[in-house]
């Protein structure tokens, strides 16, 4: 970072939050300081988050159809990637097999609905538990395997949750379910219900990661990211931590299945338990950027901006999105808003902690960094 | 007599799998990268003896050996290219870049060639069998593969004992800085592995390649079985390799003979997760890295 020291505390406290400026110039004293974590911009991003919220849920009622229609496509690849990035970002459980959890749960609002006679809106919710009554007890078998190989472990257990579902009779086997107890909703309320579903689940998301990470649990997480050994030998619980985030994403990644279900109304093995799912949510994280609640924000916006344009082309997007994600991986594994995040010092997310001065010197009292002011030869 | 048969072919069908297998295994144990292409890369492999023997009429064998050299350089060219650069610090890297090639290959596989079934012709060996007695029949292709399998592991296991660049290997994979002070240089050595494994697998998805029909999405499939075949067999361990795949085969042909047609691929995955929960570092591991 060259911003030069006499911008002063902001400057540095917020590019490396633990160093307090006044080190290099050899003071003793240690300056007053507290532990901040909003700052007036997080204010400001709250205010326009509410406004955008209050926009998109009025939406059923101004625009087509169609504009709600793909918004729901929006909301849901939104809360699977914020729910990856969760996994991959924060507890380095890179999973390939997100899929088992959404299929579950679009199967779940079959099962919920129509056969047990739910209404399906109250099912979604509840279709999430189907997903978690399989993460739970798979968890401490593939927590055994590590890095690439858990990967393929999740992968391994996506594939025997797919093989079951389509070989079972009463799932309709192959060819799958159509969701009846949401079909015969009167249409107006189903649209209108299946796009606030949509909305809540992906705010639900991001709030949830937010207030997850700013929990104690986010600071077991932060320190399992980074070393997951150092962190369980400072008494980190590390598989609790995990497991805790795994069973919380195939919740989630249920009620987005069940949401997906809804808005397509027709459940097949082959589409709901595709690993296509979760390469859209690993190539949003990855291009969006890892381990920030902002990076699949914007990764999700990128994606869909890019999926109105490219959709007729499906096989080449899918090339397209692979070679991009493998050279940001490759060049910038940050992502995009890991050089933002770089480039202009911008958090919208107030989940870290800064440390700030009590009272902050005015420019006066501080030598500035000119040619004759005594060098700092071996500061830093 | 129906379970002796169904059991043999069991085992005939687990060498493939460890032929799949091996390079996954090689890869990992030089350098501790997952590469999660490396199924994809076999069927890539597939393609590419098709194409040669389909646009450049070259017999089926000179076709592989072609594809095998092909596989070979790729697998070079993309560690010393590309892999090289994901391999540090951060665990994930490795892991969705080589995911990103999984779909990139599959993908521009479709597009050149369609998402239809294919088949590589190896004329009538692939039809003959040799008769044990009334009931029990072995195809001589079957084992030709198995008998392959079992070679390519004895070479390679042989040249990573005895070969100088295999004690290369197995120093770059016991302590890499250690290694790097001897004066081996890490990425070549990883460069070398990685078109090993290709070469390898290369000549696995030739060989699935004449015993079925393939297509584009096969090579997840690959890759799970073969990682199944690893974790079973044990790490380190190219026998234990060959055993995990054994395992996996006959698992898969006797379950579809006892529950049908659609749960032999269940229980081939109820008996890896069972391995997993009873002996997680699988039955020959050598080394202790998982």
């Amino acid at each position: 970072m060259n911003t030069p020291s006499s911008q002063g505390i902001e400057g540095g406290a917020g590019g490396a939050p633990l160093r307090t400026p006044d080190i290099t110039k050899g003071a003793p004293v240690v300056p007053a300081f507290r532990v901040a974590r909003s700052t007036r911009m997080h204010r400001i991003v709250l205010v326009v988050s509410a406004i955008i919220v209050l926009v998109l849920v009025s939406v059923p009622w101004w625009a087509e159809v169609s504009v709600s229609r793909s918004l729901v496509t929006f909301f849901t690849l939104l809360a699977l990637a914020q729910m990856w990035n969760l996994l991959a970002g924060y507890a380095g459980l890179v999973s390939i097999g997100q899929q088992a959890y959404i299929g579950l749960g679009a199967y779940g609002v079959w099962l919920l609905g129509d056969v047990i006679g739910l209404h399906p809106f109250i099912a979604v919710f509840l279709a999430g538990l189907l997903a978690v009554a399989v993460a739970l007890p798979v968890a401490p078998l593939i927590f055994r395997l590590r890095g690439g190989y858990f990967s393929i472990g999740t992968w391994v257990i996506a594939e025997v949750v797919r093989l079951v579902v389509s070989n079972i009779q009463a799932t309709g086997g192959g060819s799958g379910k159509t969701v009846l107890s949401a079909a015969r909703l009167p249409i107006d309320t189903r649209i209108t219900g299946t796009y606030l579903l949509a909305l809540v689940v992906a705010i639900g998301s991001i709030l949830l990661v937010y207030f997850l990470l700013r929990s104690r649990t986010g600071l077991a997480l932060t320190a399992i990211r980074d070393n997951d050994i150092a962190a369980q030998s400072s008494g980190v619980n590390v598989f609790r931590s995990k497991l805790f985030v795994w069973v919380v994403a195939a919740y989630v990644c249920g009620v987005v299945g069940a949401v997906v279900a809804l808005n397509l109304l027709r459940i097949q093995p082959a589409a709901a338990f595709s690993i296509n799912w979760t390469a859209y949510a690993l190539f949003i994280v990855v291009i969006g950027g890892f381990g920030t609640i902002e990076g699949p924000i914007i990764g999700t916006v990128i994606y869909f901006a890019l999926l109105q344009s490219l959709s007729q082309y499906g096989t080449w997007y899918l090339l397209l999105l692979g070679i991009v994600a493998v050279i940001m991986a490759t060049v910038a594994p940050k992502g995009i808003w890991g050089f933002i995040a770089k480039k202009w010092n911008i958090h919208l997310f107030p989940v870290r902690r800064r440390l700030e001065l009590e009272s902050p010197p005015d420019e006066g009292t501080r030598p500035a960094d000119k040619p004759d002011a005594a060098p700092v030869a071996g500061s830093v | 007599m129906v379970w002796a048969n169904v059991t043999l072919q069991g085992i005939l069908l687990g060498g493939l799998y460890a032929l799949f297998a091996t390079g996954l295994a090689l890869v990992f144990g030089v350098m501790r990268m997952v590469n999660l292409a490396h199924g994809d890369l076999g069927i890539l492999a597939a393609f590419v003896a098709l194409f040669i023997v389909q646009s450049l009429g070259l017999p089926l064998l000179w076709a592989t050996v072609l594809t095998i050299a092909i596989m070979f350089l790729l697998g070079y060219v993309l560690q010393r290219g590309l892999l090289n650069f994901t391999l540090g610090t951060d665990d994930t890297r490795p892991i969705v870049v080589t995911f990103g090639l999984s779909i990139i290959i599959q993908n521009a596989l479709i597009l050149k060639f369609s998402a239809d079934s294919q088949g590589l012709d190896a004329g009538t060996i692939e039809n003959i069998s040799v008769k044990v007695s009334d009931q029990l029949s072995i195809g001589w292709f079957p084992l030709i593969v198995f008998l392959v399998a079992v070679g390519v592991i004895a070479v390679l296991e042989l040249f990573l004992a005895r070969a100088k660049l295999g004690r290369a290997f197995r120093a770059t994979s016991d302590d890499r800085e250690a290694a790097e002070l001897m004066g081996i240089n890490n990425k070549h050595i990883y460069s070398l592995a990685m078109a090993i494994a290709l070469a390898i697998v290369a000549v696995a998805g030739v060989l699935l390649a004449i015993r079925t029909t393939f297509d584009p999405t096969q090579g997840s499939f690959r890759l799970i079985y073969a990682f199944e075949a690893v974790i079973m067999g044990g790490m380190g361990s190219m026998w234990g390799t060959l055993a995990g795949g054994i395992i996996l085969g006959v698992a898969q042909t006797v379950g579809t003979q006892a529950f049908g047609a659609g749960w032999g691929l269940v229980v081939g995955h109820v008996v890896f997760l069972t391995v997993l929960a009873v002996k997680p570092s699988g039955f020959f591991a050598k080394t202790v890295t998982a």
